[in-house]
């Protein structure tokens, strides 16, 4: 799997990092940053709920 | 109009914890159609999650209050106006305008910061329970010991309000939104309120404090943009939003987890569920469900109807929240459905601000208040406790007996 985050999409709700602090992050400013953009495993379950959750659609599974 | 048109919506909760049933037959038969708005006026009623969250999240959909259409069911026409008269903030500003005014105070509300006030929240709830376990006599009223000052403590230190003020924001802030309150205690409350943090944010301009109003000055000032207008905005905004709202989640939820006993077990015997918990009681209480007003600014096809331009639109929170679709056996409470997708803090942009600062205090609450006082229990039949159910924005309880 390969994520994307679209920063000037991001409205800094922080449901990512809800769902998961080791792979979502927040910049200083709230807005979303990845840290790592190939989750696995469960990493990669729960980055589908991030998808799923985020108000914005900042976040975009790009490969399967 | 359509064949529901007897009754004007949104319907009251007949049963404190229930859907209005005519809220369910909508959902059942009509899921978007126009209905007749309690007080006047009309909109599209939006009943299903899934065109609701869309409709959320659809930049064709304005927030924008002065829109002619603008839904604001339950007010009358004295009460519009005066609505429209609250000091401007990003809570009815569109597109790049409400981001620039959200992306302002976005930094104050990330998990990392909000985790960093978990110690001072957690003081916060002890002494209130503290002075509950003091008191001399029993019953007490849960919402002006608990429910009301844990968050109103909290916010009022994080913007830099004086606490010492409370009785005067949180009366001012309960006569504009309570049910049973004239069209002119309603206009002097808000211009009260309008008028201290008008003078407050003066005062913080001249003076600034460790506080969020004082770095919200300070980095307008660096941009060069210290708009004093729209900081009462934000101001007005954030206190009103930062305690009534909490204050009611907190009253519907003790009153929802002592009628659910068994649910009130798992979280006493294992507080890693009670994240899970605070979830499921934000969907299944839903306070506000009407946070989801909008008027069209085009033509959009959604769910075989047009809605056309300049029409109000209400996406029920209510509703989608008890969709069974997204939310099989919807109207049970259950702390393992994991229902994270539920739209109790609405849904694209305007997706409540303060969010994770809320899940924060109703987790710390719950989880402190069991703990200490495992016996907890109503001090009256359910069907006594004053619901809000003719209140026009939120839901909560007016007053809740409870002892031990």
């Amino acid at each position: 799997m390969r994520l994307t985050a679209d920063t000037g999409l991001c409205v800094g709700a922080g449901q990512c990092v809800l769902t998961d602090p080791a792979v979502f992050d927040q910049d200083d400013d709230g807005i979303v940053a990845l840290l790592t953009d190939q989750p696995e495993g469960d990493a990669a379950n729960r980055a589908v709920t991030a998808v799923a959750v985020c108000p914005s659609q900042a976040i975009t599974i790009i490969e399967g | 109009m359509t064949e529901f048109s007897t009754v004007d919506y949104p319907a009251v909760r007949s049963c404190p914890f229930a859907e209005p049933v005519e809220h369910t037959r909508l959902r059942e038969q009509q899921p978007i159609t126009k209905v007749p708005l309690t007080g006047g006026g009309e909109a599209w009623w939006v009943a299903r999650h899934a065109e609701g969250r869309a409709i959320l999240a659809d930049a064709r959909f304005s927030k924008d209050r002065s829109r002619p259409n603008y839904p604001m069911p339950g007010f009358d026409e004295a009460m519009r106006k005066q609505f429209r008269m609250q000091p401007p903030s990003m809570n009815s500003m569109d597109g790049s305008a409400h981001a620039a005014e959200r992306r302002a105070v976005l930094g104050e509300f990330t998990v990392k910061r909000l985790t960093a006030l978990r110690p001072r929240i957690q003081k916060i709830v002890d002494e209130r329970i503290d002075a509950m376990l003091a008191a001399e006599t029993r019953p007490l009223d849960l919402v002006p010991t608990l429910s009301l000052p844990v968050p109103s403590l909290v916010i009022s230190e994080l913007l830099g309000v004086p606490y010492s003020d409370h009785e005067f924001f949180e009366s001012r802030t309960m006569t504009m939104v309570s049910g049973n309150s004239s069209a002119e205690g309603r206009s002097n409350a808000m211009k009260e309120l309008t008028g201290y943090l008008g003078e407050l944010v003066l005062e913080k301009a001249s003076e600034p404090c460790d506080d969020l109003l004082s770095r919200l000055i300070e980095r307008r000032r660096q941009e060069g943009d210290l708009d004093l207008q729209a900081l009462l905005g934000m101001a007005f905004l954030l206190l009103g939003a930062g305690h009534e709202t909490t204050a009611n989640m907190i009253s519907l939820g003790v009153i929802a987890l002592l009628e659910h006993p068994a649910q009130l077990a798992m979280i006493k015997a294992d507080p890693g569920r009670t994240p899970a918990a605070v979830e499921e009681l934000l969907r299944y209480c839903t306070i506000v469900d009407l946070g989801g007003t909008r008027v069209a600014t085009e033509d959009v096809a959604i769910g075989g109807v047009t809605i056309p331009a300049d029409d109000g639109v209400i996406v029920s929170l209510l509703s989608a929240n008890r969709d069974p679709e997204p939310f099989p056996n919807a109207d049970a409470l259950d702390i393992d459905r994991g229902g994270r997708h539920h739209l109790a803090f609405g849904f694209g942009p305007h997706q409540c601000l303060g969010q994770n600062l809320a899940r924060l205090e109703l987790q710390i609450v719950f989880d402190t208040l069991f703990r200490r006082i495992p016996a907890l229990r109503l001090a009256v039949p359910m069907n006594e406790i004053p619901f809000k159910s003719d209140a026009p924005i939120f839901y909560g309880a007016y007053s809740l007996p409870v002892t031990w």
